[in-house]
């Protein structure tokens, strides 16, 4: 490691410790109230789960639909557990995320292992379907699981989730990413993503990497969705609708394939810019987000077609040499 | 014997490309498929590295059969393929494209390994940091087959490695592959330029539409009517 990456680095690390301090400081000397903490707690959210699926489609170039149907596996199983340990103890939130993250990342690799077999690009189809049939069965759920609520919703969640977690969290979530991305297993990964067939000719096992790729990413999904029900404390099926995957796709597609630091930037610009819009604009000119996004992306498409960050990073972010 | 082909045929969906495909490779040896363009040479390196599953016919490794066997399996065997077009990973740097090629090895191999290949391609070397994509046609060739040599192969498969070279290129190219085989690689090449191929190879089979046709020393094949009149514009 040369002296200037260690110690772009530490200052990377300080900062970020400066950066919580302060914002929980404001937190707990009440400057920021309890609209302006969930925000900023969703923006944290936002970004671990943009940054699990940048590791899908940015990194290892499989292309999901069905990330928030990840992301809802992850939110409702996390509350089910804190619900039924009880309590308000902050070992059930981990245990509760723990659950979220295993349980995301197993249905990923059910879903993945049949699907990413094949050479072609058909996670996206098979995705969208799943995000599909994951939304029934949330509709339905009371059915099996009455504490599920079905489409009335999931209530009485404890509310555990705050800065003080998620902020660490998005922390370790970057941190993670980058590790595996400089790795080995991300060099394999990006390989894969260039071009499978060379990537197989250098003796990679691409179903493998595709497959830990999308079981990873959907783990960071797990995660968020587990930090998401227990900062609302209700969970409905229209919050993890095709929709919602959209919105992270979207996300990490204006950030930037493939860059840590354009995720980070874009999920809270993102999640701030959407609220800031909701105070500003009438309703009736918010019905036009969907004219609007589509809009901004092929603006963004033609201008900056990498996203903002285009395959750049910080330099804290950037590989040792 | 190092490979050997046994009335290898390969179908494409409904569309046979291999008939009848049968030759081998020695340790040690420089073997060349020559043939028109469409002969099946590519397809006949792809059936042996494992990008394309064999409708009949054998293949043997050092006495093993590996028709059929996984791509990514192929190369820990020892078979180093280096395809047609050259197919670098273009966003990813010469260092990391290099590093991949030696997936399969151990890492604390992997220096000298690229040491190894920056004797042979020294113009890689200045461009470690560089993302493939922006190296020329010649620098683009030398990564490939750097990468190939990565692996440390037993046998190298060239899929056309002098395609859209200057002449001055290609020489330089064929001098490089000289010089790995003198190393003790054996190498099987694949070539439309037939002239140069059959002037670096001990031995060579010609294609033609999924067959061989014919075959023999390569010193022979240059002096054949019916190659010089075919092959060699003669
Ligand atoms: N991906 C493919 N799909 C269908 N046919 C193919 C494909 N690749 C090659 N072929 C056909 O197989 C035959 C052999 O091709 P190829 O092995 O590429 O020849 P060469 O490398 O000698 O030029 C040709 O008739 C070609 O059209
Ligand atoms: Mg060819």
């Amino acid at each position: 490691m040369s002296a200037k990456q260690g110690r772009a680095g530490v200052i990377a690390l300080l900062t970020a410790l400066v950066a919580f301090t302060a914002v929980e400081a404001l937190i707990l000397a009440g400057a920021l109230n309890l609209y302006w903490q969930q925000i900023i707690c969703l923006a944290g959210i936002v970004t671990i789960s943009a940054l699990g699926l940048n590791l899908i489609y940015g990194y290892t170039g499989q292309f999901s639909l069905g990330h928030a149907a990840f992301y809802g596996i992850g939110a409702y199983t996390a509350a089910l557990v804190t619900r039924s340990i009880g309590g308000r103890s902050p070992v059930g939130l981990l245990l509760g995320l723990a659950a979220g993250a295993l349980l995301a990342g197993l249905t990923a690799l059910l879903i993945g292992l049949p699907i990413l077999r094949l050479k072609s690009d058909y996670l996206g189809i098979a995705t969208l379907g799943f995000g599909i049939i994951v939304k029934v069965l949330l509709d339905n759920s009371d059915a099996v699981i009455p504490a599920m609520g079905g489409s009335r919703g999931m209530s009485a969640i404890p509310k555990l989730t705050s800065f003080v977690w998620v902020f660490p969290l998005a922390l370790l979530a970057v941190v993670v990413l980058r590790n595996i991305v400089y790795s080995g297993i991300g060099r394999a990964l990006k390989s894969v993503r260039e071009d499978e067939l060379a990537a197989e000719a250098v003796g990679i096992d691409s179903t493998r990497y595709k497959t830990l790729g999308f079981v990873i990413g959907c783990m960071f999904a797990g995660v968020a969705g587990g930090l998401y029900a227990h900062l609302f404390t209700f969970l409905h099926p229209s919050n993890f609708d095709f929709l919602k995957s959209i919105d992270v796709l979207l996300v990490v597609v204006l950030g930037g394939l493939g860059s840590i630091s354009g995720t980070i930037v874009a999920a809270v610009a993102w999640t701030f810019l959407l609220e800031g819009l909701r105070i500003v604009l009438p309703p009736a000119v918010q019905d036009w987000r969907w004219v609007i996004y589509p809009l901004l992306l092929i603006i963004f498409m033609l201008v900056r077609p990498g996203g903002i960050f285009a395959g750049t990073e910080f330099r804290f972010l950037r590989p040792r040499k | 014997m190092l490979l050997s082909v046994n009335d290898l045929a390969v179908d494409y969906g409904a569309i046979r490309a291999l008939h009848c495909v049968s030759f081998e490779v020695n340790e040690g040896e420089i073997v060349t498929l020559v043939g028109a363009n469409g002969a099946g040479k590519s397809t006949t390196l792809r059936a042996i590295s494992g990008l394309l599953k064999p409708s009949s016919g054998e293949i043997a490794f050092e006495g093993r059969r590996i028709g059929g066997i996984a791509g990514h399996q192929v190369v820990k065997l020892g078979i180093a393929h280096v395809p047609e077009g050259r197919q670098p990973f273009a966003y990813l740097t010469v260092r990391e494209n290099l590093l991949l090629g030696a997936y399969n090895r151990p890492q604390a191999e992997s220096g000298a390994a690229m040491e190894r290949v920056f004797k042979s391609f020294p113009r890689l070397k200045e461009r470690l940091g560089q993302t493939a994509g922006t190296l020329s046609g010649g620098e683009l060739q030398m990564l490939a087959m750097g990468r190939g040599l990565m692996a440390r192969p037993k046998l190298l498969m060239l899929d056309e490695p002098s395609m859209g070279l200057s002449p001055i290129l290609v020489r330089e190219i064929f001098d490089i592959i000289r010089e790995i085989n003198r190393q003790g690689t054996a190498i099987l090449l694949v070539e439309q330029n037939a002239f140069m191929a059959l002037q670096v190879a001990q031995r060579a089979y010609v294609l033609e539409t999924g067959r061989v046709v014919l075959a023999g020393p390569a010193a022979e094949l240059l002096r054949d009517p019916k190659v010089k009149a075919a092959y060699l514009g003669e």
